[in-house]
């Protein structure tokens, strides 16, 4: 039956994630927003509330408790809200307080994520647990992924890993990092491997730390990883070199793409909300039985936002929902995110411009979060990356026809 | 999803045996003993065989109060079962499918012609009727067959019938509103006189009346009026791209009624003081848009609908545009489909266009905004069918269904070219279809 509302059990959820963000990282959101590159102590003792958040199966999930697809136990045709729907909804409560700071949290990297959804039942062992970065970009390869010049090679028992890698987020502060390295590269993405790196690993040296536009409080780590030596137990997944391996790697983005777009609702319904309040002061309150040509310029401008912003959360709730039932999402993966990281910079900016000196001011939060909204349309992957992802599977073409 | 197939037919499909098209669209089905509502369905097509051509006059017929209920029957709320649900239920997937298909092998064959004559077959018309589609929001006690209230499930079928064609759409879809509004919202006096008929074998053309010849018309802000004389109402005004008005017998008038603010009069069409005018528009042709004019038309006291409550009205408002959410979201889709296979065979610069980035995004952008449509249409619905507030819900799915819907009209036409721009492909009709999303009150409900 069709049903669009968020289910009772995961309300108590939501409004503990609510309260963390109402709580914990509204007030020290403008504070390490300033103080760049500052560890956010706040977080530890809430990592370990997350982790407790992530512990049960069903219920839980704030973060990158990673998107394992297991054998669904109940009845095929039966309707499932799980994991997926409700890591969603804690992720768009806590990124309403603030989207730098989730990203900050402890154990709650993309490397967690890639860990817990591709890692054999040893490597689990050896590396829950602990916080985990992920460094794929390359001064020469962003979105395209497969163009990595990371090189990795077999001596004996190890991997030795050579090469540069940027825009590692938490890649300081981590215990580990997952470093994306070829194989060899003249057998293209077949051959791309992801490896655990420790971070006190002494042939991986920090370059530096990013200054940025936004998620300041975030930080993003540049690398080189020079004869960096790692177990041959530390590549993630199959080791064979086989055209399906890459397809492997790319499947986390699948399983992640709805979750940054959770972060761009959790931004667009917190700029929302706030402007909302200063309308309203100025006189400004939306109706919504009367035509929207017939109100306040400003109204009817808050509403378009709106309606882009609900369309954003409903796309990216679906593409959960289909993964909590086993059904391929890819599609709506991507549909979700480049609605939402769109929807996520224009209704920002637009709040700060309907707010005028208000909005721009550093008082308010809301020329931060037009700030912080920028990167939610660019990491794992782009608009246009999602663009042609959505384009693809649409029209039925192949990389190589569609690039 | 797999639940209703036999081997690799739909419950349509299966129904669908030679000949018998729409009007056999449910006998085979399992689903209706499964879902216990065979009896009501086969009394509906039972119903359905025996209709036949109708010459309509304007003198309308009588319409006579039947055996009446103490108080209005009205359908239950929906009771969600509290997931977050995608799918379709059992009996909403049959109504779905089976307009799918009636859309795709009657609709969107004829509406090319349709388009150009102004007018929809009266035979399509008939099937369409088979369908349940004017029933489905009748009280069971007043021989409807829908246990509940069915926003989605009228969603579910507008959106799988306007992907044949909106104005043809519109044309079918439009008595059903006006039955549904006195389902919900009428007296039980109301209900007696009115709704039989559109369970019977003749079921009337009508039309809920909301829309004025303005600019930046607001349905709150009505020139219409109703007018107190005596016990009786007197209304003056005008309505706006009625759907087949010179064959209305009955009409859902909305006038700023003095005493009572906004709200619905019951208008049969022999009433004093009602012309037709012709009102060609844009789109909706099939349709056979028209307008009405009221002056001094006189009505008993007890032609207010229901109690005349503004949450009523304001309810109606909301799912009258809900009801043209539905068919954007289904013309939406028809254009999407339609320039997939377009734009992968069209060649120019040795290879086909939607090899390019600037053509394959705009296909992107249209699948986006499409489904983002089409779920912002079905939550509004569904918290319509549960009986919670809904009218932001209704607001922000009519303002994407206007702004992408239209968005999406315009970008058919741009994808296919100069070969967009003429009669030889539908999207310049779905190009001036859409628009109507964004402009119509009344005239549909979910």
């Amino acid at each position: 039956m069709i049903n669009l509302e968020i289910p009772k059990k995961f309300r108590p959820l939501a409004s503990q994630a609510n309260q963390v963000a109402t709580e914990v990282f509204r007030p020290i959101s403008r504070k390490y927003d300033e103080a760049e590159h500052s560890y956010p102590k706040e977080l530890d003792m809430l990592a370990s509330l997350i982790d407790g958040m992530n512990e049960g199966s069903d219920i839980g999930g704030a973060g990158a408790a990673g998107v394992r697809r297991e054998a669904n136990g109940s009845d095929p045709g039966e309707n499932r809200n799980g994991s997926n729907l409700s890591t969603v909804l804690g992720i768009i409560e806590l990124c309403w307080g603030d989207v730098g700071l989730l990203l900050s949290m402890p154990r709650q990297g993309l490397g967690n994520s890639a860990i817990a959804s591709v890692a054999t039942e040893e490597q689990l062992e050896r590396y829950g647990g602990r916080w985990a970065a992920m460094a794929i970009t390359e001064p020469e390869a962003g979105s395209d992924s497969a163009a990595i010049r990371t090189t990795a090679e077999l001596d004996g028992d190890e991997y030795v890993l050579n090469g540069e890698k940027i825009f590692v987020t938490s890649g300081d502060r981590a215990d580990l990092i997952v470093v994306w390295a070829t194989l060899d590269r003249s057998k293209g993405r077949a051959a791309i491997k992801s490896f655990i790196v420790e971070r006190d690993n002494p042939g991986l040296k920090l370059d530096r730390l990013e200054h940025k536009l936004g998620i300041r409080a975030s930080d993003t780590a540049n690398f080189t990883l020079q004869d960096c030596r790692v177990p041959k137990e530390a590549l993630l997944g199959d080791p064979e070199v086989k055209e399906k391996g890459f397809a492997g790697v790319m499947e986390t983005f699948d399983n992640t793409r709805p979750l940054v777009a959770a972060m761009a609702v959790g931004v667009t319904r917190a700029a929302l909300e706030e402007t909302r309040k200063h309308l309203a002061e100025a006189g400004v309150e939306v109706d919504y039985s009367i035509p929207a040509l017939s109100q306040h310029a400003a109204a009817a401008r808050f509403l378009a936002m709106e309606a882009d912003y609900e369309a954003a959360r409903l796309l990216t709730l679906q593409a959960a929902w289909m993964a909590d039932n086993s059904k391929p999402n890819s599609l709506q993966a991507s549909m979700a995110k480049a609605k939402a990281g769109r929807t996520c910079v224009d209704v920002t900016l637009g709040c700060v411009e309907l707010c005028g000196a208000v909005g721009y001011g550093e008082n308010e939060l809301l020329e931060k979060w037009a700030r912080d909204s920028k990167i939610l349309d660019i990491f794992e992957g782009t608009q246009q990356i999602q663009l042609l992802i959505v384009a693809r599977q649409l029209l039925g073409k192949s990389s190589s026809e569609l690039r | 999803m797999t639940t209703t197939t036999d081997g690799d037919k739909t419950v349509a499909e299966r129904s669908m045996g030679v000949g018998l098209r729409a009007l056999n669209w449910l006998a085979g089905s399992d689903l209706l003993d499964r879902i216990r509502i065979r009896k009501g369905v086969e009394r509906a097509l039972f119903q359905g065989t025996k209709s036949g051509f109708r010459t309509a006059t304007v003198a309308g017929r009588t319409f006579k109060a039947a055996q009446q209920l103490g108080k209005p029957a009205r359908q239950a709320r929906g009771r969600s079962r509290g997931l977050f649900d995608l799918s379709p239920d059992d009996e909403q997937q049959m109504f779905q499918e089976a307009g799918r298909a009636f859309a795709e092998a009657e609709i969107r064959p004829a509406a090319l012609e349709a388009d150009a004559s102004r007018s929809t077959p009266p035979e399509l018309l008939g099937q369409a009727t088979e369908l349940g589609i004017n029933m489905l929001g009748v009280p069971e006690e007043l021989g409807g067959v829908m246990q509940e209230q069915a926003a989605v499930t009228t969603v579910l079928i507008a959106e799988a019938l306007a992907h044949g064609d909106m104005g043809i759409a519109y044309a079918a879809l439009a008595p059903g509103a006006v039955a549904t509004a006195i389902g919900v919202w009428g007296s039980a006096e109301q209900e007696a006189t009115y709704l039989p008929a559109f369970t019977g074998e003749d079921v009337p053309a009508a039309a809920l009346a909301i829309l004025e010849p303005r600019p930046l018309f607001d349905p709150l802000a009505l020139e219409t009026t109703a007018r107190r004389d005596g016990e009786d109402w007197v209304l003056d005004g005008a309505k706006s791209l009625i759907a087949r008005p010179q064959e209305c017998e009955l009409f859902l008038v909305a006038a700023e009624a003095e005493g009572v603010g906004p709200a619905l009069f019951v208008v049969e069409s022999g009433t004093q003081g009602l012309s037709i005018e012709d009102e060609p528009a844009m789109g909706l042709r099939p349709a056979a848009t028209g307008r009405l004019l009221i002056e001094g038309a006189r009505l008993p006291g007890t032609a207010l609908l229901g109690e005349g409550h503004r949450q009523d009205y304001l309810e109606c408002i909301d799912r009258a545009r809900i009801a043209w959410c539905a068919l954007a979201v289904g013309t939406s889709q028809a254009v999407l489909d339609y320039v997939i296979p377009y734009v992968n065979e069209r060649q120019a610069f040795g290879e086909p266009v939607s090899n390019r980035q600037g053509v394959a995004f705009a296909v992107s952008d249209i699948g986006i905004e499409t489904d983002g449509m089409r779920l912002a249409t079905y939550r509004a619905a569904s918290r319509a069918d549960t009986g919670e507030d809904f009218r932001r819900e209704a607001a922000i799915a009519r303002r994407l269904c206007a702004e992408k819907g239209m968005r999406i009209g315009s970008d058919g036409v741009q994808l296919l070219g100069g070969h967009g721009f003429v009669k030889e492909h539908p999207v310049e009709r779905w190009y001036r279809d859409l628009r109507a999303a964004g402009v119509m009150e009344g005239g549909l409900l979910a």
